[in-house]
């Protein structure tokens, strides 16, 4: 099994892990993203109190539930392509969390006052307990966290490719909140209806603490864009780095997206891509005039028939050379990880032989 | 009245611990580490930025958390020595952790009850996360310790390493702490099955008067060049 869901060559990262939706694009000033995170919590607990009538056929059972938008929970069959594609995107997700720690944990020592400092230094906690909730997630379709993280070093499985970027300047810092959690929660709302249960229970929760994240990134670069010339530099400089790779975050365009359609079938994918990506680019107009920095592209422009912004496509060949390892801090973040794997083993072989320890002079119910 | 440059040596403490913490992000030996280092990181941050608060009203001069952290050298830090050091490994990081909130429980436990209000108030909060901060480091402790051999070997030289700086811890007005100290940590190091370093011969000192070791202008270079390279802006 673990072979089936370590990634192929560059197919991964299609399948919307780190980023895939938001609702209302039309409607800004209406259903916020937290109403939308509520709203499926109400429908979980709704959906869990509902009772479908037996069906001895499990095929057919699994097919009932998915179409009366109920959840499938980790003891009902399931189909082997559901549990794999469920595993691999879980998976990928946590990772992502993991690795995301790196570019913004770069900028902890050097934040510039002990209020933001203290602000990052949550906010990277929070993703590694996001990792966590993701592993366990995991864990319910019947694979380790320790086989997990082995696919993740030994490169077998993906991480999103938005952290393949260098922070480079603090307000890098405020770009990622804004961008970068912006387009993952866009892409996470909807996994709050996934038809998994325990994923939707931990989008739900990682769906809030994205929303305070991305707002603490807003008001990051509301501050810069306020203040010194220098400063005001320094976070135009970063929105023009990281907008075009964080529109790739949404994947490959529709027409080339490999994993999408039976996604969508089993209700674990809700909207396509190029859809998501159209919500984020909707959203980000209007906050970037409130910000006062601009899109860097010139061909942004309201389209009054579509009722949406145009926009330019980010670069596709460079996603899928990121995709493959050739992005600017592949080598480094995956060695950065390898490093710390290696580095804390004696660590962990010290705390698994006083648990054995422990074990035999105190023997359990003792 | 309480003296100025007294809390804010207590806040340097917990201010350049918390940087020392913060370096373990996303670097801890298990992912549940990575979420207890960024909170006691948190928390030493979070009495920092009370503490420095109250020293620059004590003080008078306008000086607010950040002038005082982000706007002063090396020389005009009062933290102990300890809590400078760089970490090599995660046993140096728990021994420094036992050794520090070892002290400083009991000090904030004294604190708490004295005549200053806004200080009383400060280390009732903290002296709580410290109890946290001891229970987290005495199990790593006695894990290590008590572990594989190379735990063992590793966190014997973290304690045989650092013991010479816990002399520094008290020095002055709190001296009769160190018996509270030692009952607790000898405890620790017991359960641990490690020796407990011998005292006498070497005693760094000098940090209370702002003489430091060599590591505490590197760090606070790095804590402090995006602020001070922006003179006057708001973050």
């Amino acid at each position: 099994m673990l072979q089936d869901i370590a990634c192929g060559e560059a197919s991964c990262n299609t399948d919307g892990v780190y980023g895939n939706d938001f609702g209302a694009p039309d409607d800004p000033a209406g259903q916020s993203l937290l109403d939308q995170v509520e709203a499926a919590e109400r429908e979980l607990r709704s959906a869990a109190e509902r009772r479908l009538a037996g069906d001895d056929h499990l095929q057919g059972y699994f097919e009932a539930i998915i179409e009366a938008d109920q959840k499938v929970e980790p003891r009902d069959w399931m189909p082997d392509d559901y549990r794999r594609s469920l595993v691999r995107q879980i998976a990928q997700h946590a990772h992502s969390e993991i690795i995301g720690m790196q570019p913004e944990g770069n900028w902890i020592t050097r934040a510039p006052s002990l209020k933001r400092k203290a602000i990052l230094l949550a906010k990277v906690q929070d993703e590694a307990g996001h990792g966590l909730y993701l592993y366990a997630a995991a864990e319910t379709l019947g694979v380790s966290r320790d086989e997990l993280v082995e696919l993740l070093l030994s490169g077998r499985q993906k991480y999103s490719s938005i952290f393949n970027y260098p922070t480079l300047t603090w307000a890098d810092v405020g770009a990622i909140g804004w961008l970068v959690d912006g387009a993952a929660i866009v892409n996470q709302v909807p996994l709050c209806r996934c038809s998994y249960g325990p994923y939707a229970r931990a989008m739900i929760r990682i769906c809030k603490e994205e929303s305070f994240h991305q707002r603490q990134g807003f008001e990051i670069l509301h501050t810069l864009a306020h203040g010194t010339p220098a400063q005001r530099e320094m976070a135009q400089d970063a929105v023009n780095r990281w907008w075009y790779p964080s529109l790739a975050m949404f994947g490959p365009p529709d027409s080339d997206s490999t994993h999408s359609e039976r996604s969508m079938a089993w209700k674990i994918k809700r909207f396509s891509n190029d859809e998501l990506r159209q919500r984020f680019v909707d959203m980000c107009v209007q906050q970037a005039s409130v910000l006062t920095l601009s899109l860097p592209d010139p061909d942004l422009r309201w389209n009054a028939e579509r009722e949406h912004y145009d926009f330019t496509q980010p670069d596709f060949d460079e996603l899928m050379q990121v995709v493959k390892g050739n992005g600017p801090c592949n080598r480094q973040r995956i060695e950065h990880r390898r490093r710390a794997h290696s580095e804390g083993a004696w660590v962990r072989e010290a705390a698994a032989a006083y648990a054995a320890k422990r074990a035999v002079r105190e023997p359990a119910g003792v | 009245m309480t003296d100025f440059e007294y809390v804010l040596g207590l806040g340097d403490d917990a201010l350049v611990a918390a940087q020392r913490l913060a370096q373990w992000a996303a670097r801890a030996p298990e992912m549940e580490e990575d979420i207890a280092l960024a909170n006691i990181a948190l928390d030493q941050l979070g009495t920092a930025r009370l503490l420095l608060t109250y020293a620059g009203e004590l003080e008078g001069a306008d000086r607010t958390e950040d002038d005082l952290a982000y706007l002063r050298d090396d020389r005009d830090f009062h933290n102990c020595l300890l809590v400078e050091l760089p970490e090599q490994d995660f046993a140096v990081t728990m021994a420094k952790l036992l050794f520090l909130s070892a002290y400083q429980k009991p000090l904030y436990d004294r604190l708490a009850d004295s005549g200053d209000e806004r200080l009383s108030a400060i280390a009732a909060k903290a002296r709580k996360e410290s109890a946290y901060h001891l229970d987290h480091a005495s199990l790593w402790t006695v894990r290590l310790g008590d572990g594989t051999d190379e735990s063992h070997r590793r966190m014997q030289d973290a304690v045989d390493r650092l013991w010479p700086y816990t002399h520094e811890l008290f020095e002055g007005e709190h001296a009769d702490l160190r018996a509270q100290w030692l009952a607790t940590v000898e405890a620790v190091l017991a359960d641990a099955t490690l020796t407990r370093p011998a005292d006498g011969g070497w005693t760094p000192g000098g940090g209370r008067q702002g003489l430091h070791t060599e590591h505490l202008s590197y760090l606070l270079a790095e804590m402090q060049v995006v602020h001070r390279a922006h003179p006057g802006a708001r973050w």
